[in-house]
């Protein structure tokens, strides 16, 4: 598109990207005017996409062109839904996005639309992000008003609108099918699979569920074609990445690399290390949904299939970071906590197993476990594993068995009495670095 | 009863759904509601209930499974501070006790005067400028005590913020309708949504197709 060292966080090098006119002017919906305006057939998009290999990134990392060509044949109207619910915690790459370079973000939406033959897409972003919710109504407004979006485009027939749908703070609604039962106006509830949403959908619809990230690359694919894009990361896993560093970092913020880095270049390099200066204890590699993975991993390469291979999953490339003072029983305590908070109660193991677990978890960081409570902790896990309605649900068991597997004997201490996690809590030093750090990477 | 701007802007933003799916708009009514009432009442829900078919349990039952829809009386600033497992890592803990002092409640009360709620939430996506909150879901980012009070002395002057500590970008005033200006300039003009229709065999949309 222009000469910037980023596919995705360009707003880094292009100030006021979020204005369409800098965009415009750096290239910005030129491929969609010239898809549009040549009626290009929607399945030479689709093919591109799928050419080149996209995965999905809100964490499953499916293709994305396979994906799109799940829906039936002939059966309209299909919806276009962007899951803007960004709720993992230490996620915070699709705001950066949606703030800084909002237009290539509705750019990409458009080209999925046309790809998937549908005239209405909605956005779904969590009720949290009202601000970011703001800026993308007025970059849809001025599309609109540039005539990018909206009826009869570019002199054709075809029509697109979109729609920004505020949340309201439910983190399942990430789920995508609890998504479309908050879109419709029901409890933010997963719904039963099959049928999939590709074939009944938002409305009882054949629907597609995008993530942000993963609609913002398809316009530099469109532009510069599958080849290029495959040149780019891996070869099962192309194409650049947003990673989000937080927790025990020196330098923490989004980073955009190919996928396939090291953790290393990412954590040491970039990240500057743990901000108390101890070696890396713990990596989680996407928030608290994936098994943690201990300081060893550091020479592993951050692609789904390699991270796979060392025990976790690179999910949504929410990168937590602690050190070798951190506790990981209270830690593991902090995440079952979440997942009890946020268990939709739809389910019985989902429901009572978290709030089980973060109750165990509360004595045994708190000095007062008993001897087999480690052990509990895994059984409650053991008897929720396959038995959730929903991925979440499944997610919650993470931080209660990897946490023990890889760091027993730092909860076997907590019981004993001998833990750091009592001190912990309540003594954690205030580690600051008031400096927005990563503006200047 | 809601004000004739919150129907108004409701009746605006039911033409993003097809006309027999006004249930799509619940979330956003009801946080007109709690605009207009200051919580979800059960009055609130009866009437969100009746502007888009559906029943008041239904509405009720919404509104008390997301959190940032209140079934309670809250404070007139809601702040909700981040000290999920990120945030915690780099302290927020400690500064969730420093405010807590400042306002002389614990996290999930409400000032006796009726002016702040202070929540204790997960995960706001703001990690990488941790401490954070929000404040009637204004961002406030990369706090220390200094900033806190800063914070607290304005809404208590009744003046907000208006601008991210982090970014020092000027935020406009918490307005949860009519994204982003709340002139109504940003809806005027809109043509007619014709796409949203239901139907299974309208024709493929796209020229040189089908």
């Amino acid at each position: 598109m222009s000469e910037s060292k980023y596919i995705l966080l360009r707003e880094r090098d292009i100030p006021g990207l979020d204005k369409i006119d800098v965009y415009t002017d750096n290239g910005g919906y030129r491929v969609w005017q010239d898809t549009v305006a040549n009626a290009v057939p929607p399945q030479q998009i689709l093919d591109t996409v799928k050419a080149a290999g996209l995965r999905g990134r809100g964490g499953a990392g499916f293709p994305t062109g396979v994906k799109w060509s799940f829906l039936p044949k002939g059966v309209y109207p299909r919806y276009m839904v962007v899951n803007a619910d960004e709720s993992e915690p230490g996620t915070f790459k699709d705001r950066e996005l949606m703030e800084g370079n909002p237009h290539q973000f509705l750019e990409g939406v458009a080209l999925g639309s046309y790809a998937i033959e549908c005239n209405v897409a909605y956005i779904y972003i969590r009720g949290e992000y009202l601000s970011t919710a703001r800026i993308l109504q007025r970059a849809i407004d001025e599309a609109k008003a540039k005539g990018f979006l909206g009826q009869n485009l570019f002199g054709t027939k075809y029509s697109l609108e979109m729609y920004v749908h505020l949340g309201a703070g439910a983190y399942i609604c990430g789920e995508e099918t609890a998504l479309l039962n908050s879109l419709e106006g029901l409890l933010g509830q997963p719904r039963l699979k099959p049928p999939f949403p590709a074939a009944v959908g938002l409305y009882g619809k054949p629907t597609i569920i995008n993530n942000v990230e993963t609609l913002a690359n398809v316009p530099p694919i469109i532009e510069h074609g599958a080849a290029w894009y495959k040149s780019i990361g891996t070869e099962k896993s192309p194409g650049p990445k947003l990673f989000c560093l937080s927790g025990n970092i020196k330098r923490p913020g989004n980073y955009e690399l190919p996928l396939g880095t090291p953790f290393r270049v990412l954590i040491e390099e970039l990240g500057g290390g743990t901000l108390d200066g101890t070696p890396i204890k713990a990596i989680l590699p996407a928030g608290a949904s994936a098994p943690i993975l201990p300081g060893s991993v550091l020479d592993v390469p951050m692609d789904y299939e390699s991270v796979a291979a060392a025990g976790s999953q690179l999910g949504s490339a929410s990168m937590i970071i602690m050190g070798q003072n951190d506790s990981i029983p209270w830690a593991a305590y902090k995440m079952v906590s979440f997942f009890k908070h946020e268990s939709c109660g739809k389910c019985t193991p989902c429901r009572e197993g978290t709030y089980w677990a973060k109750s165990v978890l509360d004595r045994i960081i708190h000095g007062q476990g008993m001897p087999d409570d480690v052990g509990l902790v895994e059984t409650i896990a053991n008897q929720m594993v396959g038995k959730c309605f929903c991925p979440l649900g499944e997610f919650s068991t993470s931080p209660m068995l990897f946490t023990i597997k890889h760091f027993r004997e730092e909860f076997e201490a907590e019981v004993k009495g001998r833990g750091i996690a009592r001190n912990w809590r309540s003594a954690v030093p205030q580690r600051l670095e008031p400096i927005l750090l990563e503006k200047e990477l | 009863m809601l004000s004739e701007q919150s129907k108004q802007t409701l009746a605006e933003l039911l033409t993003h759904y097809p006309p027999d799916r006004k249930a799509s708009g619940v979330l956003f009514a009801l946080y007109l509601a709690q605009r207009d009432y200051g919580y979800v009442t059960l009055q609130a829900a009866r009437e969100v209930a009746s502007l888009l078919d559906m029943d008041p349990t239904e509405v009720m039952g919404v509104a008390g499974f997301y959190s940032l829809l209140h079934t309670e009386p809250v404070g007139k600033y809601v702040i909700d501070y981040c000290n999920d497992l990120p945030c915690a890592l780099r302290g927020s803990g400690a500064m969730l006790k420093k405010i807590e002092e400042k306002l002389g409640i614990k996290a999930g009360e409400t000032t006796p005067d009726g002016l702040f709620t202070l929540n204790d939430v997960m995960c706001i996506g703001a990690c990488h400028r941790a401490p954070c909150m929000q404040v009637n879901l204004e961002f406030q980012e990369f706090l220390t005590e200094e900033k806190l009070d800063q914070i607290l002395d304005m809404l208590r002057a009744g003046e907000e913020p208006g601008f991210n500590m982090a970014t020092e970008k000027v935020v406009e005033p918490w307005a949860p309708i009519g994204w982003p200006e709340d002139d109504g300039s940003s809806v005027e003009g809109e043509a007619e949504v014709t796409t949203a229709k239901d139907g299974a065999d309208e024709t493929p949309p796209i020229p040189g197709v089908g």
